[in-house]
């Protein structure tokens, strides 16, 4: 039980719809940025999408390909472990699912890798049955490189580092391999809802 | 990137606040007693849980201030006008005050002594805090690591730990870049940090230097673009970014 802070009221309670907003989170209308190092210049024409790794045969698209799959419009709420949320962000990509769809594979975790270094790890299950997208269109314009253009992964009912910038492959992996945060001490599952923001949460 | 060692789990602690120091107009530093922190390294941060009477809270994140080495730890806030947290923490929170904090988190934009250096430092504003830690932990354990630090403030009254940076001391190069005013007799900077700044006043790729760039994500995004123009490898430069809604978050 927190103790009261004397002459805090608080003040972001007027959320449109606070039962979107999970626990510890306020609600943002601006986009802010995060990211460890420079934004990486992307060529497109060297581009590519991979899937590899526990895999029959791993397989890859370059931008024209990964823009003639079958696309999906989502709109969904984001929330950041830094405590922002932004409600009804507007995405265009191909989920997950049907990139999945295009090998076998028998493992149950996948890490998603990025351009500039970036890793995050996963569960299948987390990015199964329309809950995960690799997305190149953030509210009808293409996606601006600092906010990861050309292309990121959407997993949007986990915290948003688990949506990589810049991604340019999925590998599967038969053990769950912590990424890039976290291995820094930031929760392996990441569930807004639950306050997975750091280990042992 | 490298991995760090997998911390322990972070609890819940109180700080108590011991003094606060008005920085600037809008910028106030919290000296705060943690009895049960468990050290930091420099360029960390905390979260802060505030607890309104109805059982209503908010956390944000602030970078850490003081050195490892420090007695206390300290957190500088720049209030951010609209916001919920910050005006809270640098207009109503006093001395004997209780804070809940928990830390320190993030373990990529850090600096030691070991990591060697030349140690390039970059800040926008607010973006000092998290670079002050390292100077102050270079201070500490008089480290003779060739450092530069450029700094980009809208006035020099906006300039946070002014006198302590003027005599950061030897083997540490200051130069400031006002962007709005500056006084008439003013040596130093003005104007916008450019690709011409950037070669004049910092090490150059050939030095390797280790890069840590902090301050509002448009400056951030210039100026480790203008880094990476200039040859230094990208795997070299640290970001840490804050937007209108942020404030010195991982």
């Amino acid at each position: 039980m927190s103790p009261i802070s004397r002459g805090f009221t608080g003040r972001r309670r007027d959320a449109p719809d606070p039962s979107r907003i999970p626990p510890g989170q306020y609600l943002t209308r601006d986009f802010p940025v995060l990211s460890a190092g420079p934004t990486p210049r992307v060529d497109l024409s060297t581009w590519t999408f991979t899937i590899d790794g526990e895999v029959d045969e791993a397989v890859s698209w370059s931008w024209e390909q990964f823009l003639d799959l079958p696309a999906e419009e989502v709109t969904r709420d984001i929330h950041c472990v830094t405590k922002w949320s932004k409600l009804d962000t507007r995405w265009t990509g191909v989920s997950v699912d049907r990139l999945l769809g295009s090998v076998r594979s028998e493992a149950e975790y996948l890490t998603a890798w990025s351009d500039g270094g970036y890793t995050t790890n996963l569960s299948r299950e987390d990015v199964a049955d329309g809950r995960a997208w690799i997305v190149y269109r953030f509210d009808g314009e293409q996606l601006a490189p600092e906010h990861g253009g050309p292309a990121r992964l959407l997993v949007p009912h986990l915290y948003f580092w688990k949506s990589a910038k810049w991604v340019r492959g999925l590998r599967l992996t038969a053990d769950d391999e912590p990424g890039f945060w976290e291995g820094y001490g930031y929760h392996n599952h990441g569930d807004p809802w639950l306050e997975q923001r750091y280990q042992g949460d | 990137m490298a991995r760090a060692a997998l911390p322990g789990r972070l609890t819940w602690q109180f700080a108590r606040v011991v003094e606060t120091i008005a920085e600037t107009p809008t910028a106030k530093t919290l000296v705060l007693e943690v009895p049960e922190w468990p050290g930091h390294d420099a360029g960390q941060h905390v979260d802060i849980r505030l607890t309104a009477p109805d059982g209503y809270q908010a956390q944000r994140s602030y970078s850490i201030a003081s050195a490892p080495e420090h007695s206390h730890l300290e957190l500088t806030i720049e209030t951010i006008d609209d916001g919920e947290v910050s005006p809270y923490l640098t207009e109503e929170l006093r001395v004997d005050d209780e804070l809940e904090l928990r830390g320190p988190i993030g373990g990529y934009f850090v600096w030691r002594e070991e990591l060697g250096g030349p140690l390039q430092l970059v800040a926008g504003g607010s973006g000092i805090v998290p670079l002050r830690s390292m100077l102050a932990h270079r201070a500490a354990v008089s480290s003779e690591i060739p450092t530069r630090l450029l700094y980009s403030a809208r006035t020099l009254e906006d300039v946070i730990y002014r006198d302590e940076l003027a005599r950061a001391g030897e083997g540490v190069t200051l130069d400031l870049a006002l962007t709005r005013a500056w006084p008439p007799d003013w040596a130093g900077l003005t104007g916008r940090v450019d690709q011409d700044t950037i070669a004049r006043v910092t090490f150059a790729a050939g030095e390797r230097p280790w890069v840590y760039v902090c301050g509002p994500t448009g400056f951030v995004e210039h100026v480790s673009a203008s880094m990476v123009a200039a040859g230094h490898p990208a795997d070299r430069i640290k970001t840490e970014r804050f937007g209108p809604s942020g404030t010195g978050g991982s």
